[in-house]
């Protein structure tokens, strides 16, 4: 469990930084009024759909540190046997780099506002993606023609599991990013279109945050990293 | 002043429930009296606080009721009274923390004389084992449990062919000896637990967990399962017998061991159940059975 | 930024990224309602209703626990389904749902002075996909093989294995697909209530001026929305399990002489996980309670709420504390039994900051004008019934206590007590204080004290002896207490006693379920205000407040929640957003 803990310790301390700006050792009853300096106590100024989807994304990453924390505890048990991963995960993870670049070079295109790039970067992200999500499943096809079946070995249900769940956030990700699309095609107001593709952007470099973490897990690199730091602690 | 009245009643009554009815734990037969002594301890410091929580809102609530014309003091805080109560509070958690972990760091020690007696759970019957003239026993498998090895012993393990095999019976344990209890299941999780003895801890297929503890007095005790096992739960009984020196002596002379049972030809012992007090699994599921056609 | 100095005429603030939803048919208006209110009511009687049907499976197993042997019907497979589905949708469908999803909703915008909550629509979604989790548990009712019966912890492997009611059938399967719904819809949900009390709170509503109401419930579900993740991923894993059969959690079992294909898994891992959701679980129902207990206290005694800052810091410390206290629950689980040291300590500070919140609501009454209303009536039963119940978490939560008295009757007891009556305490107070407000109506007073009285000793009467069958030995889960040598003759007259208690306990709902129903028509007429209370909910410009909640300006907040019997002030409350210095604290900050 100890994944989850650092997780939330993480998650800890922007609640603590947060709660650190919320004046908690002041005393509310002696404050009547509306003093000048209660208005850095309201709300943030960034934008309320980026701290929804911020907290949402928190929820996610708590999602993926349990299925972590879940893998190597369950890998300490000794019928775990490795499984060799396909070399096209190599290319998806280029696919899906290539996809969050893309959306960050449309969310800067937003910012100026030159809506054909905003276009072009929103297509290409969104087939990159879709490419993604092909290639992960040509994966599954190639490791089940192997005879890497799912209740073969605990390793191959923590590979499916988590690539599959992964996914399922990707294709989550594709609604978004579809309506968005359809917004830059249909002329929202420029502002708004900004906004839902810097939204896009960050749940992108999210998501591929996320697989990159996980690449790492189900390659073994994580436990390799994870035994270093043990030896150099001890 | 019906809710003061009530309130104070409510301590009285509770206090007196404590004091006065028949329901309490069962005498005790094991050495963990330091439990109970845990357990009076903190029965005496939360007893003290919930009476006087109660009782001081029975006093408020009498002395402070609305009446015409009253008017309620105005105070947000008082640090001084917040930080005694805050040093009180922990003082009293620590005088409840320090007797239970002192108590649990015995129990987890098990003393090197403890002899070792195997418990296996499945649904919905207890068996044992115990060592046979080497002091060892053998290791065991769930994949090697069949019907004729029903406890999954690994037949080639040499250390486990002496081992006493108790399918399904009951077990007998000398008394004023430890006995380290590792228990072991090879279905779903189990607990063995004898509330005389105290201790308790749940079985895991696939992993050995123990406790132990001496029995301080010689008597019949049930065996209770603590964790839910499925349907039979509730009718997974076993017993165990705390008997003296000769009697536990005489009691291991007569049972067979993983050898003799798994020699080509029966003995016969295996379908005897003398000694028997509890039903054995298959029993229970027949009656499960007939209770679901109902 | 400018200097905004205490002066009417300032603007108030408006979200300008919400644009309110204006409904436009019935159907809109009231069934697809993208309203927070029309939602939370939604919300409450969903869990309601379902909570009625666990209050009829407590009725027949206590049935079967009080005249055992007298009900052929309930069999030990039936009396296992009952067990589960009542614990499950008590924590989960019932008291969750109510606290975050009906008082939540309800009273968070109208409270940090917003006109809704910011997502809208994600929030009427999260209505309907928690009334989908709801139908898909109920219809394992109705599924071959019945509903699960794995208890409400549905540890593996007998959770997924046929010894287990609905382990082999459809049973098991239904109950993990509801609760991953159930996760989605919270989410959905919960996104809405933290983002809400972050970014929508009206001009001068800073953190430190929030009732407690809103403190417990944020708090609570920000624990919520990091804690739900384990039980779905401990819901995946073990659907995997029982579907594809893989071996997340299922070990080489030999089950009735017959060897499964499983191999390896670890029942502890579930374990783990499970409570890494369970005990923030426990909390997750306690915070919404202690904030609004504190509420009404402070309300009904007219006074204010005593030590609001060390309140606030001990509903945080609690909520971040409760992440680290998880194997408390694992004691006897067969863990390493060093992690005891740890995890007792934990839990046992735990208990400081939970004591300062009780010391500071009975603090709260001292020297207070005390009105003895319903609403007060059930939070004095409420610390009554909580302090009983937390003490006994004392003795579980220290290690080697716990080992007699884990799976016995005193859990059962102590997790009613603690986490069942009284946070459902909490819920009846909190609808006798906010139905005023919800509906324009007052609850009756008569058939209210009838209420009161039956539920809170009938309970106390249930519970309290309870425990001292625990003591006894007496294991929780048993669907036949015969053939018990522990059990004397006047442990199984204790039992029925207990029954018709509970028999009577239940009753007294029917009443309420009444009274709720009645009042919406024949309910004296409230008035706006009619507690005298400070929070905003209770200055809208109508009753039951419109749509949008304050008219054309949002209010501005001047003061904290608990101006109650300020010295120099005429009445012995100031609402919150009323301009203006009085009392002892005549500069502003």
């Amino acid at each position: 469990m100890s994944v989850i803990l650092v997780f939330l310790l993480v998650i800890a301390g922007f609640a603590g930084w947060w709660l650190s700006h919320q004046g908690l050792m002041t005393k509310p009853w002696l404050e009547q009024g509306l003093a000048g300096d209660l208005v850095g106590l309201d709300r943030s100024a960034l934008p309320t759909a980026k701290i929804g989807l911020g907290v949402f994304l928190a929820v996610v990453g708590c999602l993926f540190a349990l299925f972590t924390s879940a893998y190597f505890m369950r890998m300490a048990v000794p019928d775990w046997q490795p499984l060799p991963l396909p070399r096209l995960l190599w290319l998806n993870t280029g696919v899906l780099v290539l996809s969050s670049v893309a959306l960050q070079c449309t969310s800067v295109a937003a910012r100026r506002g030159q809506i054909d790039t905003v276009r072009l970067g929103l297509a290409t992200a969104g087939l990159t993606a879709f490419a993604f999500l092909v290639g992960q499943f040509m994966a599954w096809r190639q490791l089940t023609a192997d005879g890497y079946f799912l209740a073969s070995n605990p390793a191959n249900s923590f590979f499916y599991l988590i690539t599959g769940m992964h996914g399922l956030h990707v294709l989550g990700g594709l609604v978004g990013l579809g309506r968005t699309t359809t917004s830059a095609w249909t002329g929202t107001r420029p502002e708004r279109l900004r906004l839902g593709v810097e939204l896009c952007a960050m749940y992108w470099h999210f998501l591929l945050f996320v697989w990159l973490a996980i690449f790492a897990l189900l390659a073994g690199w994580a436990a390799t990293f994870i035994d270093i730091c043990r030896q150099l602690l001890t | 002043m019906a809710v003061a009245l009530v309130l104070v009643l409510i301590v009285v009554g509770s206090v007196l429930f404590h004091l006065l009815s028949p329901w309490w734990w069962t005498p005790i037969a094991s050495n963990w009296a330091y439990i109970d002594n845990t357990i009076i301890i903190t029965f005496w410091i939360t007893g003290v606080v919930f009476a006087t929580v109660v009782l001081f809102m029975a006093y408020c609530v009498f002395r402070f009721r609305h009446r015409e014309g009253n008017r309620a003091a105005y105070e947000p805080e008082n640090k001084r009274l917040e930080s005694w109560l805050t040093i009180v509070t922990a003082v009293g958690v620590t005088a409840l923390l320090v007797p239970g972990l002192f108590v649990w760091s015995r129990f987890v020690t098990v003393p090197s004389d403890a002899t070792e007696v195997e418990v296996i759970g499945q649904q919905w019957q207890w068996s044992f084992r115990l060592p046979g003239k080497d002091g060892k026993l053998g290791t065991s498998e769930t994949r090697d449990v069949s019907a004729d090895n029903p406890l999954g012993v690994i037949p080639s393990d040499p250390n486990g062919q002496d081992d006493v095999v108790v399918e399904a019976a009951d077990l007998h344990l000398p008394v004023g000896k430890p006995v380290k209890m590792l228990l072991r299941s090879i279905d779903v999780l189990h607990d063995f637990y004898v509330p005389e003895f105290r201790a308790k801890m749940d079985m895991i297929p696939g992993s050995v967990t123990y406790f132990w503890f001496t029995p301080t007095r010689t008597g019949t005790f049930q065996v209770l399962c603590a964790e839910l096992c499925g349907q039979g739960h509730p009718m997974m009984h076993g017993v165990v017998m705390v008997d003296t020196q000769e009697d536990y002596v005489a009691w291991l002379g007569q049972q067979q061991t993983f050898a003799q049972l798994s020699a080509p030809q029966k003995t016969g012992s295996a379908d005897d159940r003398t000694g028997q007090t509890a039903a054995p699994g298959p029993e229970i599921a027949a009656r499960l059975e007939t209770v679901g056609s109902r | 930024m400018v200097d905004i100095t205490p002066a009417d005429g300032i603007p108030p603030a408006e979200v300008a990224e919400v644009e309110l939803y204006h409904p436009h048919s019935w159907w809109t208006k009231y069934v697809f309602s993208q309203d927070a209110k029309v939602i939370a009511v939604q919300y409450s009687a969903t869990a309601t209703a379902i909570g009625l049907v666990a209050l009829v499976l407590s009725w027949l197993m206590r049935l079967q626990l009080g005249f055992p042997g007298t009900f052929d019907f309930i069999t030990p497979e039936a009396y296992y389904q009952f067990i589960t589905m009542h614990g499950m949708i008590m924590v989960i469908y019932l008291l969750t749902a109510l606290f975050l999803g009906g008082f939540g909703n309800y009273l968070i915008p109208l409270m940090v002075g917003a006109r809704d909550m910011v997502f809208p629509y994600v929030n009427m979604l999260s209505y309907w996909i928690y009334l989908l989790a709801v139908l898909v548990l109920v219809s394992s009712f109705f599924a071959p093989g019945g509903p699960t019966g794995a208890g409400w912890t549905l540890y593996p492997p007998q959770a997924i294995m046929s010894g287990t009611p609905g382990g082999q059938d459809w049973g098991i399967i239904l109950m993990l697909s509801s609760l991953i719904l159930f996760i989605i819809g919270f989410t959905m949900g919960g996104l809405n209530y933290v983002v809400t009390v972050l970014q929508g709170r009206t001009r001068g509503m800073t953190m430190m001026r929030l009732p407690l109401t809103v403190w417990g419930i944020f708090t609570a579900t920000v624990m919520a929305l990091l804690a739900f993740p384990a039980l779905f991923v401990a819901s995946v894993m073990m659907l995997l399990d029982r579907v594809l059969g893989t071996s997340f959690f299922m070990p080489a079992i030999s089950e009735m002489g017959e060897q499964l294909p499983h191999n390896g898994g670890s029942p502890i891992l579930f374990q783990h996980l499970f409570w890494f959701f369970g005990h923030p679980e426990v909390y997750i129902v306690a915070l919404p309670a202690f904030g609004i207990v504190s509420d009404l206290i402070s309300t009904h005694a007219r006074k204010n709420i005593f030590g609001y800052r060390m309140m606030v810091w001990a509903i945080v410390g609690i909520g971040a504390l409760s992440f680290v206290v998880w194997a408390h629950h694992m004691y006897v689980s067969g863990m390493h039994p060093y992690f005891g040291f740890f995890f007792a300590t934990t839990t046992l500070i735990i208990a400081i900051p939970t004591a300062i919140k009780v010391y500071n609501w009975v603090l709260t009454l001292w020297r207070g004008d005390i009105h003895l209303t319903i609403p007060m009536l059930f939070a004095l039963a409420f610390i009554v019934t909580f302090v009983n119940g937390g003490l006994t978490g004392l003795f579980l939560g220290n290690v080697v206590v716990d080992v007699p008295l884990s799976d016995t009757m005193f859990v059962v007891a102590h997790f009613h007590m603690v986490m069942g009556v009284a946070p459902i305490l909490v819920v009846f107070g909190a609808i006798y204080h906010w139905y005023p407000k919800v509906t324009g109506r007052m609850l009756n007073e008569t058939l209210g004290r009838f209420h009161f009285w039956v539920t809170f000793l009938g309970a106390y009467l249930i519970f309290f002896p309870m425990h001292y069958l625990g003591l006894m030995g007496v294991p929780r889960r048993y669907a036949e207490l015969t053939d018990m040598t522990i059990m004397t003759e006047s442990a199984h007259h204790l039992n029925s006693f207990i029954s018709v208690m509970a028999f009577i306990v239940g009753f007294a709902q029917m009443v309420f379920l009444f009274n709720l129903i009645w009042s919406v028509r024949h309910g004296r007429e409230a008035g706006g205000n009619p507690w005298r209370a400070t929070t905003l909910e209770w200055q809208t410009p109508q009753t039951p407040p419109a749509h949008g909640n304050f008219g054309k300006d949002l209010p501005i907040v001047y003061r904290w929640a608990y101006d109650y019997s300020v010295p120099g002030a005429k009445e012995d409350f100031i609402p919150q957003n009323m301009p203006g210095s009085f009392g002892p604290s005549r500069e502003p900050a």
